[in-house]
């Protein structure tokens, strides 16, 4: 099966900055994609070009593809791209509070996506609205659809902005950071159902997330991004259960797990380099435990490693 | 059984609201009734949602705010009866470190100027030496005494803010979810040096957080707040939790290990309004467990020895 969403070897600029570094990922239908890293890595920066929205920050692709349902977006008109957000590409926001307009009551701003993409009437739209506010089990749907924004919960108003990015009956959905700004039991709920969305309705969810405990939760396929460039990418299981990467492994290895010892939760030292201050050869390596001479002169290339790829001169063997 | 360094009794803490032309006033109980004491050298978790009353209970423990009533008690002190002057003066020993680095850390002060502030505070003379040794023992070069905040990342404003807190040499220091706006990867950077830090300098630590899994790496005993009550004292970190809402909490968080998925039973319903609690378990809309009783009557923290849960029905 051919991919929906398929980013190959895109480098990105905001005006002479370089920030991404030909990253390659793709998501087919049905299947849930995670994209990883620490803050400043790229991820919602690979998210806008993805969704052809970089021109709204000042940047632009400078190599590289980035092809949905076979189309490239570069061969399109900006009128074709917007067609194709909303109605084929829904995007939950990371901050469900800054997502909403405070002024519209919430069912009208979920009308809005269906009667614009679909050509619903206002009837029809609500009706849609109501249906789809009521998968996602928000209670008494018809009265929650006539409330103003501040007079829901967050976890409430991010189920809202999902409802949005579903009322263009989309075939991807792109999620970033979608309960960062949520309690943990909210948390639970929104990601069961994310994941439920891509089993009973097939769509595809590239998920930006920079917890790898809801990665191994719910998606199929990891991509790790470091500094604007992929560190490694691959399957779930085989990189949870060995990580090429010294990142990967290290951003698995922060996260505080029942029956830890005290004392083996290891930070990742240092901080995520700014993009004026990129070091030379493999970025990782001012932070990196493996790092030799050779790290920090040459970029290590994506290389095949099992059923995964990874970019690292010392890559952690595969396991079994 | 030593004596506690902090003792609190039937602390409680009320917030009135509205009250305008055509409104009627309303208020909520933030803190209800809390009742806990910190043995010299614990590390007490406090673990809750949005609203739990986290925050506001950790402000009472330093009397940054006034309780509407209880008491909490210092090395055997008052707190809630001491003047202001008594009162700064026993705040020499203790201190806090703030969720936010961004704003906890004034943007036009040197990194010298904010660690002298303490000094300056309590009228004692600020030695060179003291700054450059507080840099060091958060892992900063002294070299950025001269910085601003803006030239740091967010790990390095949180150790800032750490040095701050330590610049008197405190006893006790209350962490109101130091790592909240932090990557994980410097969380645990910034919790290694917490723990680092505690053993070198002898601390006890009161550390307020929402992710259960953290408070049970880090912490002692922890304590579960809903809505502004305490619903369980977990006497070890690794206790099985009696509450429903703590068994809900831990089953919330997803460990990073795809072979330990597991079918996510999401709580249902929404936390009531703090202004309109129901009339029995605050918990009760949400329970699995819950019968006509928790309805009714709100349960008292009681039970086991030195493990009180807030449930008619616990596990």
């Amino acid at each position: 099966m051919t991919a929906l969403l398929e980013v190959s070897g895109v480098s990105v600029a905001i005006g002479a900055l370089p920030l991404l570094d030909g990253i390659s990922l793709s998501v087919r239908r049905g299947q849930i994609l995670g994209l990883v890293g620490e803050s400043g890595s790229g991820k919602s920066l690979t998210a806008m070009a993805a969704m052809g929205l970089l021109p709204l920050i000042g940047g632009r692709v400078t190599a590289g593809a980035v092809r949905f349902d076979g189309q490239d977006l570069a061969g399109m008109t900006e009128g074709q791209r917007r067609a194709l957000r909303g109605r084929r590409i829904g995007f939950v926001t990371q901050n469900p509070m800054t997502a909403l307009d405070p002024v519209q009551r919430v069912g009208d701003q979920v009308d809005v996506v269906s009667r614009l993409h679909l050509g619903l009437s206002k009837s029809a739209a609500r009706a849609r609205t109501i249906d789809l506010m009521a998968q996602l089990r928000i209670p008494e749907a018809g009265a929650v659809a006539e409330a103003w924004p501040h007079q829901l919960s967050g976890g409430m108003k991010q189920r809202i902005v999902i409802a949005m990015a579903l009322a263009g009956d989309p075939d991807l959905i792109i999620a970033d950071e979608p309960t960062t700004a949520l309690d943990v039991t909210v948390q639970a709920q929104i990601i069961q159902i994310l994941g439920s969305l891509v089993r009973d309705r097939g769509v595809a969810l590239l998920l930006i997330t920079h917890d790898m405990g809801v990665v191994a939760q719910i998606c199929d396929r990891v991509a790790v991004l470091y500094a604007g460039r992929l560190a490694e990418e691959g399957p779930v299981g085989p990189i949870f259960a060995a990580p090429a990467h010294p990142y990967t492994a290290a951003l698995i290895g922060c996260i505080p797990q029942d029956g830890m010892a005290k004392g083996s939760l290891h930070g990742i030292p240092g901080a995520v380099p700014s993009a004026r201050a990129f070091p030379p050869g493999c970025r990782f390596h001012p932070r990196c435990a493996r790092a030799t001479p050779e790290c920090t002169r040459d970029v290590p290339p994506l290389l095949p490693r099992g059923v995964g790829s990874a970019a690292c001169f010392h890559m952690t063997p595969e396991a079994g | 059984m030593t004596d506690p360094l902090i003792r609190l009794d039937g602390l409680s803490r009320r917030f009135d609201t509205g009250g305008g032309l055509l409104k009627a006033p309303r208020s909520m109980m933030a803190v209800r009734d809390v009742s806990l004491s910190i043995a010299p050298g614990e590390v007490l978790g406090v673990v809750g949602e949005s609203g739990c009353g986290k925050s506001t209970l950790a402000r009472l423990v330093l009397r940054l705010i006034e309780p509407t009533s209880g008491r909490v008690t210092f090395d055997g002190t008052d707190l809630t009866a001491l003047r202001p002057g008594a009162l700064r003066t026993a705040r020499r020993r203790m201190a806090m470190v703030f969720q936010d680095p961004y704003s906890s850390l004034d943007p036009r002060y040197t990194l010298a100027e904010v660690l002298a502030e303490p000094f300056v505070v309590q009228r004692r003379p600020v030695a060179q030496d003291a700054l450059t040794e507080m840099l060091d023992a958060v892992g900063l070069p002294s070299a950025m005494l001269g910085s601003h905040p803006h030239q740091l990342s967010g790990g390095q404003r949180q150790r800032v803010g750490i040095a701050r807190a330590l610049a008197l040499r405190p006893d006790f220091v209350v962490l109101d979810e130091p790592t909240a706006s932090l990557d994980v990867s410097i969380q645990a950077q910034i919790i290694d040096l917490l723990s680092d830090l505690r053993s070198r300098m002898g601390l006890t630590y009161l550390f307020i957080s929402h992710d259960l899994g953290l408070v049970r790496y880090f912490c002692d005993r922890v304590v579960v707040m809903y809505l502004g009550a305490v619903v369980e004292v977990l006497p070890r970190a690794d206790a099985a939790p009696r509450h429903p809402y703590t068994r809900a909490l831990i089953d919330s968080g997803f460990a990073p290990d795809p072979s330990l998925r597991r079918q996510i039973a999401p709580l249902s319903g929404e936390i009531p309004s703090p202004f309109n609690l129901p009339p029995g378990c605050t918990f009760a809309g949400r329970c699995p467990r819950a019968t006509d009783l928790c309805r009714r009557q709100r349960p008292p923290l009681e039970g086991e020895g030195d493990h009180p849960v807030a449930c008619f029905h616990p596990y």
